[in-house]
């Protein structure tokens, strides 16, 4: 596999981003958050995964780059709030989201602001050079 | 069968390509009601776009059925491209040939080429693209629960199948 340079591989992101979301090139920057900021919903998140296999030729299993079925787990979810537990799951699976910005609140609803462009690239980044 | 928007499977390669054909016919209720009058023409008759979308949705999603026997409920998510070059009539013919791009547990995507067929030219054209994603929702990211039962496949999706000699696809 050829190993891309962080702004090839943003360029790349950038036109998967501009079909999977219909949003247009100069809205796709680095900090721009995927659901706050360029609108994606839960499906597309599916469709960015697929196209992101597709392009940099890898294989993203469920759950790897995006969490999933969190608020089902009572364990993981109280009061609208990450438990500590999540906060640990969440950071070992996902290294390549800055979660930072969640360790005050760690209200469920900030976790659509860790998603930006910036954590994709740093994902595909790990993915291709591991 | 009101909802049913193909009328037969042409061509079935497992997991991978489903050909479907829909004749149009004047006597639909649907063509009474939907016109095109661009171009200073006389109004005429045409299918609209957004039941050529949804034949094209039943023939993927059936081809994405079919790789788990139909246990799995597949539901349309998202229409990610649909372009439409030309109209649909009465007495015309549509084939919608899809193929699965990806799949897994949560979902699939699918590409798609709709073809029409003209009698007096007696040739398949291009007359459009639909590429598809579909959810498997007992598998949904939120992982919210849906009713046991498979709501999507129904009985008149089964009639199809036997009548393409595909039942062996469906897991009783």
């Amino acid at each position: 596999m050829t190993v891309s340079s962080r702004d090839e591989i943003f360029d790349k992101i950038k036109e998967v981003l501009e079909n999977a979301l219909g949003v247009d090139p100069e809205e796709v920057t680095m900090d721009a958050t995927l659901i706050g900021d360029l609108g994606a919903e839960s499906i597309d998140f599916l469709d960015i995964s697929f196209k992101l296999e597709q392009e940099f030729s890898i294989k993203i299993e469920q759950g790897e780059l995006f969490p999933e079925n969190l608020m089902s787990d009572d364990s993981l979810v109280e009061d609208g709030k990450l438990t500590d537990k999540a906060m640990e799951i969440l950071k070992e699976r996902m290294p390549h989201v800055d979660f930072t910005k969640l360790d005050n609140g760690r209200s469920v609803d900030q976790l659509s602001e860790v998603f930006t462009v910036a954590s994709l690239v740093d994902f595909v980044q790990r993915k291709t050079t591991s | 069968m009101r909802w049913m928007w193909i009328d037969t499977i042409t061509a079935f390669e497992e997991g991978v390509r489903m050909h479907a054909v829909k004749n149009l016919s004047l006597a639909e209720e649907h063509l009474h009601d939907h016109f095109d009058g661009s171009d200073g023409l006389d109004p005429f008759a045409v299918m609209p776009g957004s039941l050529i979308v949804e034949g094209m949705a039943q023939t993927s999603g059936i081809l994405v059925g079919s790789v788990n026997r139909f246990r799995e409920k597949v539901v349309l998510a998202k229409i990610s491209r649909v372009e439409l070059d030309a109209d649909a009539l009465p007495g015309q013919c549509l084939r919608y040939e899809a193929e699965i791009e990806r799949i897994d547990s949560a979902g699939a995507s699918t590409r798609g080429i709709v073809r029409r067929l003209d009698h007096v030219e007696g040739e398949w054209l291009e007359i459009g693209r639909i590429d598809l994603i579909f959810s498997h929702i007992d598998n949904n990211v939120g992982g919210r629960e849906f009713p046991k039962e498979n709501f999507v496949f129904s009985d008149n999706f089964r009639q199809i199948l036997v009548a393409a000699g595909l039942d062996r696809l469906i897991d009783d």
